[in-house]
């Protein structure tokens, strides 16, 4: 035994939690259709979001632009890399599944959404872009939480969250169970951590750690069904969210998180940083497709994300808060088609406040287009009450096969 | 002390320097905390509870091994099955062996309780396999039989130490014992070890801890169970008698030598520390200073020895003068090692190390230098008497300065628990060892010789603090008071509880849900 020995503590490390705590979780609302109900409840909607503002720019690289090899250096992926969309956009080479049923007329991109304000804090986007307010605090429940509402008087809902905390975009008046497959994380330990992580504001070492660690056991539960997880097991935990959702009486929204997509240092182009995030997203999305089985043909996918990246890349190989990031659609109902939007191109110029890619789309738009396509809610519902003041970012039309 | 506030004072006493209150203990030390706490120093030392020696940890030891030798040659000889006419133990599975069988050598103590236990139950670490291992052979499953009556020893200490620190009126005694229990640390390896680091701890450190420093440093390096744990019974001196009659017989081959760890660790853990201004040369010469330190086993060059008792044998002993740290060394046998023992535990270093170390693991992390500088004016005022040291923490107003710095180990939220509850654990597996292994705690199990870190940051990962959440809700479910849920607060936090902390109890959904939150809240956490 030598000094240096003495390091190699066997507690639980923060590495050890890093790995898996680069999360994904899951959250769900709604009845299904065990009482005879409309037949949209039939429709299945799954929002995919992921967290820490998703480099749409790697995402769906525009290698067709002129401006995009120089501005990204090193992050550029290359075009004979890139799956081929059109003569402009391809998608990154870690989303083969997403390509394939793109493919097949089953994903599309919205490459320049954003959220109505130009906000650059991770917390405050997602605020609004859950909120689904018009402005920031503009609205203190969720957007598919009024979206349930807005499809009128339906058996007792039951609305489900895995995870420590029920996301902002599913909270609401329509009440929220939790499930824990590991039957660990149950309503009560839900209660308690709710509380406690009020009595640990002043506590700067309990505070994050208890917030960390139940995002993290959320996801072991979720990935593993109670079993021990095993890495990221992306597919394992998109298969249990297609389960749920195809169940008897399953709900008929639920969402998804992806984080780790904060990628200021080594964010790589092909491979690396990034890459391994989108091939985890790309998992869960062909997790789902084959998870839905049949009800593939009545399920649209959303992915957003709270904003895009700097076009550039900055000192440390990565990229900063951005504004405009890409949207993927996917999913058997979604009606095939091109890119979503306007492209602004990346010619200097037309940077937002010349370094981040111009948002050309109201991410609400798309939100709108597929809630009143898909889910049948009524137009004024979504300009007025799920979408507040928003009559100004008009529905995208022909998202959904009819 | 600060004079302003008595109450407040009570609930530092009770959980930053003893191990939790438990009902009524507020209330007790509330007219006079620190006298409280001064009242728990005494010089025989810590409280004990009931265990083996470490003769009888010796013998068992011993026992398990006979057994498990002829368990094997027997199986050796005959491959289906298993002859029990040497001791180990009827063949069929269900069966029990004993440990008291033919293996027993003459003279042994009897074994406490060794043969008590369910047969076939696999309660130890031993017997615990994770699912998808493969299926054990017989010759396992025999030496799993074999080992139950150690691990249930084993658990039974463990289950003593829990029950006497929940139950016990004196816990700043038992806090102060622990610190020096896990200063030496000695932990459980092997099977051997997991029989001897509780027989070490009650042996060589409970009675010394309010003594002086020197006589728990010569007592814990002379003790069977750090002599085991550190690899000093196989430590001999290259020039030592026996090695040269061993060159005699078999030439230069003859492998055994001399092993640096307990020297090593004496200097770099128990007493001067890394920095303490020793060399690799001074280790070398402290473990040649060493050598003859062992443990008898009942071979004949031991004589009348019990088996598992700490010996000196000269044959394995380096002669000459050593020279440690630039002193001279030129005593005889195992005088020589204690005269350097003695040096060490004398040096400035040692003083202010463990000085820095005990206000740390007390009162913060980073503790205030006049606290340190008080406990070390203590220290060399009476010659590293213990007892003066932990006079001079509890008298420094330093000790009790809010706020709450300090995050409970688990083993300290496991124990204040049960002590708030006014209980104690009755199931040493479901209450003790399944929890704090989950915990990242078991008992006697430290990772490295350096022990248990005290650090808040080593214990708040986030993984720790969620399985802290989950405990503290399962406990909850069976200790949560029926009475009033403020009152078990206040008693449990006295003025240390916080309005917040106090309304979110009053709010919550269910008493177990109360209790819950009140051993998660971070007043509790704290100390």
């Amino acid at each position: 035994m030598t000094a240096h020995d003495h390091h190699a503590h066997s507690l639980p490390s923060r590495r050890g939690l890093l790995t898996m705590g680069a999360g994904v979780s899951l959250a769900y609302l709604g009845g299904g259709a065990a009482f005879g109900q409309a037949a949209s409840t039939k429709k299945k909607l799954v929002v995919i979001i992921c967290r820490g503002a998703m480099d749409g720019l790697s995402v769906s690289p525009p290698v067709g632009d002129p401006g995009y090899a120089a501005l990204r250096g090193g992050l550029a992926i290359r075009p004979d890399a890139t799956l081929k969309l059109d003569s402009t956009f391809g998608l990154h080479p870690a989303l083969k599944a997403t390509y394939a049923l793109a493919q097949g007329g089953q994903a599309r991109i919205a490459p320049t959404v954003a959220i109505p304000e130009r906000i650059r804090s991770h917390f405050e986007a997602q605020d609004l872009l859950e909120s689904g307010g018009a402005r920031l605090y503009g609205a203190t429940t969720g957007w598919l939480n009024r979206t349930l509402a807005a499809l009128g008087p339906t058996h007792p809902m039951k609305a489900l969250s895995i995870g420590p905390q029920e996301p902002l975009i599913l909270r609401g008046p329509i009440q929220a169970d939790s499930w824990s497959p590991g039957g660990r994380v149950g309503a009560s330990t839900t209660r308690i951590a709710t509380t406690l992580q009020d009595l640990y504001k002043a506590d700067t070492l309990l505070g994050p750690a208890l917030a960390a660690g139940l995002a993290v056991e959320a996801q072991a539960d979720v990935l593993n069904g109670g079993t021990p997880l095993k890495g990221n097991d992306a597919k394992a935990f998109a298969d249990t969210a297609a389960r749920f959702l195809i169940a008897d009486g399953g709900p008929s929204i639920a969402v998804l998180n992806v984080d780790g997509f904060d990628t200021h240092a080594n964010q790589g182009a092909e491979t690396g940083l990034l890459a391994n995030r989108l091939g985890l997203l790309d998992q869960v999305i062909d997790g789902l497709h084959r998870g839905m089985g049949a009800a593939w043909n009545d399920t649209v996918v959303i992915v957003a994300t709270e904003f895009g990246r700097t076009a550039r890349v900055n000192g440390t190989g990565g990229t900063d808060h951005g504004t405009a990031s890409t949207l993927i659609l996917a999913g058997g109902a979604l009606k095939p088609g091109g890119m979503i939007g306007d492209w602004p191109t990346l010619a200097e110029a037309k940077l937002f406040e010349n370094r981040d890619l111009a948002p050309t789309l109201d991410i609400r738009s798309v939100f709108k287009g597929v809630l009143g396509d898909h889910l049948g809610v009524d137009r004024r519902a979504l300009d007025a009450k799920v979408f507040l003041d928003s009559s100004a970012a008009a529905a995208v039309q022909g998202l959904v096969r009819a | 002390m600060p004079r302003t506030d008595t109450a407040l004072n009570a609930s530092i006493a009770a959980t930053r320097f003893g191990m939790g209150a438990r009902p009524g203990e507020i209330a007790l030390a509330t007219s006079d905390p620190q006298g409280w706490l001064q009242a728990q120093i005494r010089p025989e030392g810590a409280d004990a509870y009931p265990g083996m020696t470490k003769e009888e940890a010796g013998q068992a030891i011993q026992n398990f091994r006979f057994a498990v030798r002829d368990m094997k040659s027997e199986a050796a000889m005959k491959p289906t099955a298993i002859s029990n006419d040497q001791g180990a133990g009827p063949p069929s599975p269900g069966a029990m062996p004993t440990m008291a069988g033919g293996a027993m050598m003459a003279g042994a103590a009897p074994m406490n309780g060794m043969m008590a236990g369910a047969p076939g139950q696999m309660a130890g670490p031993e017997g615990m396999r994770p699912n998808g291992k493969p299926a054990l052979s017989d010759i396992q499953m025999q030496r799993q039989a074999l080992y139950q009556p150690v691990a249930q020893e084993a658990q039974r200490e463990i289950l003593g130490r829990a029950q006497l620190a929940a139950s016990t009126d004196a816990s700043f005694r038992e806090r102060w014992a622990l610190f020096w229990s896990n200063h030496f640390t000695t932990a459980g390896k092997n099977q051997e070890m997991r029989l001897l680091s509780p027989v070490f701890e009650r042996e060589a450190i409970r009675p010394h801890v309010f003594g002086r420093f020197e006589t728990l440093l010569i007592a814990s390096s002379t003790h069977p169970g750090m002599l085991a744990y550190l690899d000093q019974q196989q430590s001999v001196g290259p020039g030592s008698v026996q090695i040269q009659r061993a060159a005699m017989r078999q030439g230069p081959r003859a492998k055994a030598g001399l092993n640096e760890n307990l020297a090593r660790e004496i200097m770099e853990l128990h007493t001067v520390g890394a920095d303490g201004g020793y060399s690799q040369a001074d280790v070398t010469e402290f473990a040649r200073a060493l050598t003859g330190w062992g443990i008898a086993a009942g071979q004949p060059i031991d004589g009348p020895i019990p088996i598992g008792s700490a010996v000196f044998r000269d044959v394995r002993h380096e002669p000459g003068a050593r020279t440690v740290m630039t002193r001279q060394y030129g005593q005889a046998g195992s005088e020589q090692a204690r005269a350097v023992l003695i040096d060490l535990a004398a040096r400035p270093q040692t003083a202010h190390r463990l000085c820095l170390k005990i206000a740390a693991h007390f009162v913060s992390d980073t503790p205030d230098p006049a606290l340190v500088a008080k406990l070390e004016a203590a220290w060399k005022r009476s010659d590293g008497d213990l007892s003066q040291v932990a006079l001079a923490l509890v008298r420094a107003p330093e000790s009790w300065v809010p706020p709450m710095r300090k995050l409970k180990t688990p083993y300290e939220l496991v124990v204040s628990s049960y002590r708030a509850a006014g209980a104690q654990p009755a199931n040493v597996q479901r209450e003790v060892m399944g929890p704090l292994t989950s915990l990242g705690q078991r008992p006697f199990d430290a990772p490295q010789p350096n022990g248990w870190s005290d650090q808040a940051m080593v214990w708040a990962a986030p993984d720790a603090v969620v399985k802290r959440l989950f405990w503290a809700q399962s406990f909850a479910g069976a200790y949560a008071p029926q009475g009033d849920i403020l009152a078990a607060a206040n008693e449990a936090l006295g003025a240390r509880l916080a309005p917040v902390t106090a309304t979110a109890l009053s709010r919550a959904e269910s008493r177990p849900e109360a209790y819950a939150l009140l051993i998660m809240s971070p007043e509790f956490q704290r100390r």
